[in-house]
């Protein structure tokens, strides 16, 4: 510790053990107590509470029975605890008899304090830290501080409850990784006493049969098996599986979530999944017993195991699929849905989920739904992937819920019911169907979807929520719709499918709602993003208005709206496609007054969105040598650049030093780092000598922008502009044909401008640059020093412990003057 | 207690209640549906109408040529409109005491039943409803007496020539009954018998019955009714609305605790959500207006409109659709866009609020000061100068048979860029477009329908907990065109009781108690009644003049019973015990006689002497006073 922390120290721990001067906030103390950690993982604790006394001071203060705040003695105790992690220092406070009166009896346990939360779980994180070398466990046993964490598992604080659980677990390894060197004892009677307590508590709990212990008990053992994979978890397992076995005998099942997770967690475990300890009977036993709800869970994380017996894997699969054959089943007459694995039919229990409540049967499709779709990108889902049964599925659950479905039987008709309208079920199936287009199916089968897909799009009772997600699977099974063969244009069925999409499409794009708009908006740039290129899509859209509207929602009330427009039309444009070619002369007005609104978007609309989306787009368009772009680059880069240089959006000032990197790499000839599929621009742009570059570069005020971003108040943007300069730095010096060439530029007013600039103000501008002063002012500039400083995080000069010390005594001297104005 | 229903069209009702010795009419609904089967009366002589050929039978007979017109396919009847009345002949109507009104599209029958039946009661109803009733009322008159037809068929009618027609004509019901419009006069005179009421006050009948409107939701001045005497309570919920629109919320909360809840006027359209119909109906006028082309809205001139014009006042800006007129044409337009304007307590809360400021409640005024919302008596006179197109008019009647509609449809139909949207629910677009096709112009679908769906309804029921529940026969089961959708239909305990046109329907009412006053003097024999105004009961008064029956007490004993029937001569005697009491049986004469706590039936086939005999014996056992 530095000198003057220590000094500061004792004054700090006087005021700790005043109750009345109370600490005003929590965060300070978190801080220290994080200062403390990082000091003794350095050194020795014991060497620190002998030079600084008055620590162990505050400590015994707090075994005075006297009114400190709960806050202070929740920090005392865990300092307490932080100190005696390391065994030298533990005995010196056992020797100081402060340990057991701190965590025994005697101690906070007994006071009216113990009522405060967070002087319990101050308690607890005490003794966690504590718990770090085996001189520990005597003393834990002999305190009778088990007892007491045994009983905070069911505190009423989920915080303390679920540290008590995990200090069991890591006083249970803590206990059984030491001295035995040896395979563990296969009897847990010969185990140190604490963990034998600790087995028993968890024995007892789990014969007790009451949900509340027998959480307790299957919570501690699932981070026992997830963290520890000592030998001895396989001896504990085989030690308590019986009476985990006899939970399922039980009616109802009590706590089945967290059984369920205690059975994952045993599977997962590396020590115990390979031993055959009857794990893959139990897992095969509990799927059968648990409701369709419980079931999906672990069937999942069956699935998800690296290796497990195949028939299990079928079996979990089977009961994963179980409430969509009851769909299949219910829309279909034929007896089995085909595809499915054999034995998945719906069964009895499973209908009678999904018909008892709407709630019951949304939770159970949503979850499944669910399940399959993390199931399904994963290399060991199961194989064969029954993608025609699941997309049939998908389609069935969406007609149901939109009442297409003309249902055979009595089950199908109660479903139907059911789902009618289902907002939730409607979003988790399109989402399923939007995942199961990375794989194809039977054209019978993916004519359906596009069919249905339709319907949703089409139908005015889809809930904004619905028609976005709508959108997404159309555009995932749009994407994945297969080219002709021999040919790189889209199929015939694409094709008509296209043509029927854009009039809804531009229905959509007309919607009162601002979030239809937006999202028809959103799937418009990405359709096209993929597809601009292709003739069929090309002469689709073009016949559609779809361009048209668009471009007149650049105009929307709603900024989002607005924001959606400019990168759909952005992109449009990028791809050629933002005219209808109605006649010569409008087709070059359009093209001018194109960019010019996006210019008028970019320095007059009042919200943010839609500035960041034009900006984006013109770097968009300058990487890609869009044709307006390329008519006059540096008047475009100019314009561009005083737009966002006057912007209060940082966003928007960031995203002009971005386009303003693409330039300068554009025109110093060299693909940036940051757009290496920009290979194509140096032949296009040939670079001319490094003074013409610098020239062009100060026309369009790049370097004005650039210079003034340095020293910008947001750090991000002062960052972004320090690279940029940098880079310029590295690619203009050692060419060096300028340097100094021709005596001393004048950099005298550039620095006066920089001066005022970091000053904080903005007015005045810089006139033309000569490239000789700019250089010569880069390279007075610490650019390097100034990237180090801006890297640091904003707080770090005041992170300090020093200033910590300070500022906490600061804030309990100045309470102490206002209390003196009082009187 | 009894309900006679005399109309067959769920959300035009109209049935009467028979209920503590008061006849009171629940609604008064036109079922104008029946005008679908006339040619359209055009504003403008229209050659195409003129010139349609007339209907000949299959064997060439041309005798009805004059009457029926040919269309497309499509037989109409070439004469003044008519419409279908409520059923005249189950009940006499003069008995009626009151009618209840729920909501100003319920009261269009209204004139016919008051004028011409001998009805001399008094109608309720709460004072948006009247005045944009009459609103509704005078639209319909000046719309049908304004294109005169001299024309009147009547020979179509006749039941075996009805029979060879096509349909649907030849499925046309109760044609005998349909009547021409009624006219202003009658008009005056039906609205000068209603009296005014206000949500939530209590209105006397005779001492005997009292009744509640309750705010329904719906729409201006809409209300259910409450109908109660001390110990029973019949809600009668009729076009109610739960979404929030301009009117007043609905009223729950007192609809809890009915023994009977007659419920009626559900949404015509339950597979559509009136939000994305609203949606629907922006896009598409922006789609149309955009590529230069009309919009035409048919529709009522108050009710959805005033929301229609609420959401285009918010989206014409965001659509770019400013510079389009909108154009509002109805002989009532400019009365029916003020009225919505002072109606403000009924108004729905929002709304209210806006008047303290002071502001107008609806923004269409705003529309209307900026020159946006232009309204006109008919296209006639200053309309035709100002006319500029594209544009959007909103115009009656959303049956397409008369009004100025008939004009934009003749006028407009040609063109592919010009779209109808309907808004109205109560009419079948594709029949109401048959007399105009081939039609060129597109045609949107798009009803708003803000009335309860069966979700709304099931909720409901689950939260006031009727004892019972009646309702017309199409609620009780899925609509025809889609009969797996067994959600669309009510689902209650104990089953809806449904009623069809013409159909009685006891009441399943436990009268448990009465309040009664006992006076310890027997009552003067009370006057005859000199006015026949309120009480005018001439068949009722007759019993004073009868011989009053005995009273009759006293059990009987069937061992007793049996043998004083054997005394009689019956020798083949029976008794059998049932959980109520005894039956006893006369083999030989085939006849029953059934004895039980509260009551003892004799059972026999037509033999009135036998009958008589059984029943002096019976009589023996017990006393008379």
């Amino acid at each position: 510790m530095d000198p003057e922390c220590s000094q500061l120290l004792p004054a700090l721990c006087a005021v700790l053990a005043d109750p009345k001067q109370p600490v005003a906030d929590d965060t300070c103390l978190e801080k220290l107590l994080d200062w403390f950690k990082t000091i003794t993982e350095a050194g020795s604790s014991l060497l620190l509470l002998q030079e600084n006394p008055c620590l162990v001071e505050l400590l015994c203060h707090v075994l005075k029975p006297q009114g400190l705040s709960a806050r202070v003695l929740s920090f005392s105790l865990h300092l307490a605890g932080v100190f005696a992690a390391q065994e030298s220092c533990f005995q010196y406070l056992q020797q100081a008899e402060l340990l057991p009166g701190l965590f025994g009896e005697a101690g906070p346990l007994g006071q009216a304090a113990w009522s405060a939360p967070t002087v319990r779980s101050g308690w607890i994180q005490g003794l966690r830290s504590l718990a770090q070398h085996p001189s520990a466990l005597p003393f834990l046993a002999d305190c009778g501080a088990l007892d007491t964490i045994f009983s905070l598992q069911g505190d009423s604080s989920l915080f303390v409850a679920s540290a008590a659980g995990q200090l069991l677990v890591h006083i249970l390894g803590l206990s059984l990784q030491g001295p035995a060197e040896g395979p563990p004892s296969p009897q847990t009677c010969d185990w140190p006493v604490c963990a034998q307590k600790i087995v028993g508590h968890i024995e007892g709990s789990l014969r007790s049969m009451a949900t509340p212990q027998v959480t307790q008990a299957l919570n501690v053992l699932t981070t026992t098996f997830g963290h520890c994979h000592g030998p001895w978890t396989q001896v504990l397992w085989e030690q308590l599986s019986p009476l985990v076995a006899c939970l399922l005998q039980e009616d109802p099942l009590p706590a089945a979530h967290s059984l369920v997770d205690l059975l994952l967690s045993v599977a997962r475990s590396p020590v115990l999944s390979s031993s055959d300890c009857g794990l893959w009977e139990t897992l095969a036993q509990t799927l059968r017993r648990l409701s369709p709800a419980q079931a999906g869970p672990l069937a999942l994380g069956i699935l998800k195991l690296q290796d497990c017996p195949q028939a299990l894997r079928a079996q979990a699969f089977g009961v994963l699929l179980q409430p969509l054959a009851c769909v299949l089943t219910a829309a279909d007459q034929a007896p089995g849905p085909p595809g499915l694995p054999e034995g998945t039919t719906g069964d009895s229990v499973t209908v009678d989920t999904l018909l008892s409540s709407k709630s019951a049967c949304a939770g159970l499709l949503c979850q499944t739904l669910a399940h399959l779709e993390l199931l399904q990108p994963l290399p060991q889902r199961p194989s064969p992937w029954p993608q025609a049964p699941l997309l049939g599925a998908a389609v069935t659950i969406l007609r149901f819920c939109n009442g297409s479905a003309a249902p055979a039987s009595d089950v199908g008709g109660r479903l139907c019911a059911i789902l009618v309208g289902c907002v939730r079920v409607q979003r988790a199936a399109l989402d399923f169907l939007g995942a199961l287009a990375q794989e194809t199916g039977p054209q019978e089968l993916v004519t359906q979807v596009s069919a249905v897909l339709l319907e949703y799009l089409r139908s005015p009772d889809s809930s904004p929520t619905v028609l976005k997600k709508a959108f997404q699977a159309t555009l995932r099974w749009l994407l994945s719709s297969p080219r002709a063969p021999g040919c790189c244009d889209l199929d015939p069925d694409t094709q008509l499918f296209l043509r029927e999409l854009l009039p809804v499409l531009r229905k959509r794009l007309c919607s009162p709602c601002w979030e239809v708009r937006d999202s028809g908006l959103e799937f418009l740039t990405q359709v096209t993003r993929h597809w601009g290129g292709q003739a069929g899509f090309r002469h689709t859209l073009l016949a559609s208005e779809v361009p048209e509207l668009a471009k007149q929602l650049l105009r929307d009330p709603e900024s989002y709206v607005r924001a959606s427009a400019v990168t759909a039309v952005g992109q449009l444009s990028s791809q050629g496609l933002h005219a209808t070619a109605a006649s010569p002369e409008q087709l070059g007005g359009q093209k001018e007054s194109l960019l010019a609104e996006l210019l008028h978007v970019l320095s007059t609309d009042s919200e943010g969105f839609p500035r960041r989306a034009a900006m984006q787009v013109f770097t968009e368009w300058l990487r890609d040598h869009h044709a307006d772009v390329a008519e006059d680059t540096e008047q475009f880069v100019a314009r561009v650049l005083q737009a966002a240089s006057r912007d209060l959006d940082w966003e928007v000032r960031a995203q002009g030093l971005e386009l303003a990197l693409v330039f300068l790499a554009q025109t110093l000839g060299q693909p940036s780092a940051r757009c290496p599929y920009a290979v194509a621009a140096p032949q296009a742009t040939p670079p001319g000598p490094l003074a013409q570059v610098l020239r062009a570069l100060s026309r369009v005020r790049l370097f004005e922008f650039a210079f003034r971003a340095l020293f910008d108040c947001d750090r991000l943007v002062a960052q972004k502009s320090c690279d940029l300069l940098l880079f310029l730095r590295a690619q203009a010096t050692p060419s060096g044909g300028l340097q100094e060439a021709e005596g001393s530029p004048d950099v005298v007013p550039v620095e006066a401008a920089l001066q005022r600039w970091q000053a904080g103000e903005q007015g005045e501008p810089l006139g033309d640059l000569e490239p000789e002063a700019v250089l010569a002012v880069l390279r007075s500039l610490d650019l390097e020093g100034l990237r180090g400083a801006l890297a640091e995080s904003s707080d770090h000069v005041e992170k300090s412990p020093q200033s910590l010390l300070q500022d906490m005594l600061a804030t309990v001297g100045v309470r102490g003057e206002n209390q003196a104005d009082c009187y | 207690m009894k309900l006679y229903c005399l109309s067959g069209h769920p959300t035009l009702p109209c049935n009467v209640l028979k209920f503590k010795s008061t006849t009171i009419m629940l609604d008064c609904g036109l079922d104008m549906t029946s005008t679908l089967n006339f040619l359209p009366l055009p504003l403008v002589q229209s050659p195409r109408l003129s010139n349609l050929p007339g209907w000949s039978l299959k064997d060439g007979n041309a005798f009805l040529d004059k009457e029926l017109k040919e269309c497309s396919g499509h037989v109409f009847v070439d004469s003044v409109p008519e419409f279908c009345l409520p059923e005249t002949e189950l009940i006499d109507l003069s008995t009626v005491d009151v009618i209840l009104i729920s909501n100003y599209h319920c009261m269009m029958a209204l004139p016919y039943i008051t004028e011409h039946t001998g009805f001399t009661g008094t109608v309720y109803a709460t004072e948006p409803t009247v005045q944009i009733g009459r609103l509704l009322m005078e639209e319909l008159v000046n719309f049908i007496e304004r294109v005169p037809k001299a024309q009147s068929a009547s020979l179509w009618k006749n039941k075996d020539i009805q029979r060879l027609l096509p349909s649907p004509l030849k499925d046309a019901v109760e044609v005998s009954t349909w009547r021409r419009c009624y006219t202003m006069q009658e008009v005056n005179s039906a609205l000068s018998k209603i009296q005014l009421v206000g949500y939530s006050q209590k209105i006397e009948l005779f001492g005997a019955v009292q009744v509640t409107p309750l705010s329904s939701g719906y729409a201006l001045g809409s209300s259910n009714w409450i109908i109660q005497s001390h110990y029973e309570k019949v809600s009668y919920v009729s076009g109610s609305s739960l979404l929030t629109t301009h009117p007043q919320p609905m009223d729950q909360a007192s609809l809890k605790n009915s023994d009977v809840l007659v419920l009626t006027g559900l949404t015509q359209i339950p597979t559509a959500n009136p939000d994305g119909m609203v949606g629907e109906f922006c896009s598409n006028l922006a789609l149309t207006v955009r590529n230069g082309g009309n919009v035409l809205v048919p529709c009522y001139p108050s009710g959805v409109i005033y929301d229609l014009l609420e959401c285009l006042y918010q989206y014409i800006d965001s659509a770019g659709l400013s510079n389009i007129p909108f154009y509002f044409i109805s002989p009532v337009a400019n009365s029916s866009l003020e009225f919505s304007q002072i109606f403000a307590e009924w108004l729905c809360h929002n709304k209210q609020t806006k008047v303290y400021l002071p502001e107008p409640p609806f923004p269409h005024a705003e529309l209307i000061q900026t020159n946006k919302l232009r309204h006109y008596p008919s296209i006639h006179g200053d309309f035709s100068n100002d006319f500029r197109q594209p544009c959007v008019v909103f115009t009656g009647h959303p049956s397409l048979r008369f009004g100025d509609v008939v004009h934009f449809m003749e006028l407009w139909g040609k063109s592919s860029l010009n779209t109808v949207i309907f808004t109205e629910p109560d009419f079948s677009y594709l029949e109401a477009l048959a007399p105009y096709q081939p039609l060129a112009m597109k045609c949107i679908y798009c009803p708003i329908d803000t009335r309860l769906n069966f979700i709304q309804v099931s909720k409901l029921l689950k939260e006031v907990q009727p004892l019972h529940v009646v309702c017309p026969e199409q609620y009780t089961q899925p609509p025809p065109a889609q009969s797996h959708r067994m959600d669309l239909m009510i689902d209650c305990q104990p089953p809806a009781m449904s009623y069809r046109r013409a159909e009685v329907l006891a009441l399943p009412f436990k009268r448990l108690f009465e309040k009664i006053e006992i006076m310890p003097e027997p009552p003067p024999r009370p006057a005859p009644p000199t006015s026949g105004k309120k009480r005018k009961r001439a068949s009722e008064d007759i019993p004073d003049c009868k011989v009053l029956k005995p009273l009759l007490s006293g059990s009987i004993p069937v061992e007793q019973f049996v043998q004083t029937l054997e005394k009689h001569g019956f020798s083949d005697v029976k008794v059998e015990d049932t959980a109520k009491g005894h039956i006893v049986l006369l083999q030989e004469a085939e006849t029953l006689i059934q004895i039980e706590e509260d009551s003892t039936h004799i059972i026999c086939d037509n033999d009135e002497m036998l009958r008589v005999r059984l029943r002096d014996l019976v009589l023996k056992f017990l006393q008379k006073f």
